[in-house]
């Protein structure tokens, strides 16, 4: 889409704290049930918030990147602050769900139960998204609209329904990301968006701009490699922040070998 | 008795600036319903910009109507809606959706008419399921022209649909923007003048952004020095 969204960030946060809101609104409900509802409310928000932000902030500025980084930097910081302003700058304490708090022994290792879900959802977006694109009018109008928008509004699409819908679709997944994260983590946090953003970006120039599959690929990749390097640093070489020197060391090998990214098209 | 024909597109004053430069200056001209309207000019006379401004391509002012509808104030795509086929200047297809997925994306009709495209471009059904960027020149030209013939357009605006192809693959354009012509209006940027003298009736010449000569196409055939000043070729030589 040739957008460099900075707010994307911001919508895992909105996620983490409507899912949150939710989920602490409801006491009489089951746990389980209550945490279905929360993890809706919340696709919901984070569907809105987007489709809001592409709609009212980068709509007008479609081909006019520094322009996009300037304000979704700065609706990034804004939100973030009104976050920390109504909710505190410390993290909150998450009601999960106890079964999602267990461990389960998998092939002789001991697996947090939040990990496996957080992998299960993730494999499901990633085969729904999947399905959209190849299966669905819509999907065909998004792939086809990534790449030449002007010639799909001069087929007689109105191609900007099909970006604004994109952006929601985004929305709701990092919504989903957040009230996955606060399982992951046990609480919400302001800043938990930032935070991944940046390893989002890392993903998705290695993965290759556009590509979707490579994306997932990259993902993978990164997570692998952050995990592995930070266990064998801390074990062989006493020094536990390897994982990130390692995904920054992926990045710049990628850049310098394939600049398109593993499965990028190039320019 | 002359038979009144219907006006369906009428261009009035119409300006395009791209950046510092005043690219269309004034367009005033008519494409009445039916039969093909040739838009002709040197390179650089202005005649993609007066087919992308009338889609909302391009900024314009002044005034564009179709049947009686203003199209200034509209989008590409609600422009396109109201009946309006386009065939880009270099093709424009998609190059990473397969021959059917360009079809279907062009889709507006109720029922289109693949059966109609594949009778004249039998070769599309054959590479259905083929990348569109992995198609020749000529090829990616059948699948552009395919896409505007498949809905049932009022007028079908096509941009150079001959540039670049081989004399069979001329042969073959031609025949089909024949076949566009039985059912829609067409006005067309041709710079190959047989191509022109073969399908159209009326002929509108721009030379640098300005409407230069509008009539039947036979005035302009009579007119070797015309054709010499603002198209740079003679009638009987034009390639």
């Amino acid at each position: 889409m040739r957008v460099l969204n900075f707010a994307h960030g911001t919508f895992l946060t909105v996620g983490a704290y409507a899912s949150w809101s939710i989920a602490t609104a409801l006491p009489g409900l089951s746990e389980t049930a209550r945490f279905a509802v929360a993890v809706g409310g919340c696709l919901l928000v984070g569907a809105v918030v987007a489709a809001a932000v592409e709609i009212g902030l980068i709509r007008p500025l479609y081909n006019r990147h520094v322009e996009q980084v300037l304000v979704t930097v700065g609706f990034a910081l804004a939100l973030t602050a009104l976050v920390q302003g109504s909710y505190g700058a410390d993290p909150k304490p998450y009601p999960s769900p106890a079964r999602t708090q267990g461990v389960v022994s998998l092939a002789g290792a001991t697996i947090p139960s939040s990990r496996l879900l957080a992998i299960a959802v993730a494999v499901a977006v990633f085969l729904a998204i999947a399905a959209f694109l190849r299966f669905t009018r819509w999907g065909l109008i998004v792939r086809a609209g990534v790449e030449n928008r002007p010639m799909v509004s001069a087929l007689g699409i109105d191609v900007q329904r099909a970006f604004t819908l994109v952006f929601a679709i985004g929305g709701l997944a990092a919504a989903l990301g957040g009230a996955l994260g606060a399982v992951y983590f046990g609480n919400v946090a302001p800043d938990r968006g930032t935070q991944t953003l940046i390893y989002a970006f890392i993903v998705v120039v290695i993965g290759g701009l556009g590509s979707f599959t490579g994306s997932a690929l990259a993902a993978l990749a990164v997570g692998l490699l952050q995990q592995f390097a930070n266990y064998y640093s801390s074990v062989y070489l006493h020094f536990s922040a390897a994982g990130d020197l390692a995904v920054v060391l992926l990045l710049a090998t990628v850049l310098l070998i394939r600049p398109q990214g593993l499965l990028g098209k190039g320019t | 008795m002359a038979v009144a024909t219907k006006t369906l597109l009428e261009v009035a004053g119409l300006h395009v600036h791209l950046g510092e430069s005043h690219i269309l200056q004034g367009l005033d001209f008519a494409v009445p319903e039916g039969g093909v309207t040739a838009l002709l000019g040197r390179n650089g006379a202005g005649k993609t910009t007066t087919i992308k401004a009338i889609l909302g391509l391009a900024g314009r002012s002044g005034s564009i109507r179709f049947d009686g509808q203003d199209l200034v104030t509209m989008k590409t795509h609600a422009i396109v809606q109201l009946g309006i086929g386009y065939v880009p200047e270099d093709r424009e297809v998609f190059a990473g959706l397969t021959v059917a997925e360009n079809l279907k994306l062009a889709e507006r009709d109720a029922e289109p008419r693949y059966e109609l495209v594949y009778q004249v471009f039998p070769e599309l059904k054959q590479r259905a399921a083929q990348r569109a960027g992995s198609l020749s020149g000529g090829q990616q030209q059948m699948l552009a022209l395919g896409r505007a013939l498949l809905n049932r357009n009022r007028l079908v605006l096509v941009d150079e649909p001959t540039k670049g192809l081989s004399p069979l693959m001329v042969a073959s354009a031609t025949e089909a923007l024949a076949r566009v012509a039985e059912a829609s209006t067409v006005l067309l940027v041709e710079q190959n003048l047989q191509v022109a003298r073969h399908l159209a009736q009326g002929v509108v010449v721009l030379d640098q952004g300005r409407v230069v000569h509008a009539g039947e196409v036979a005035g302009l055939l009579a007119d070797d020095a015309l054709a010499r000043r603002y198209l740079a070729v003679g009638v009987e030589g034009g390639h």
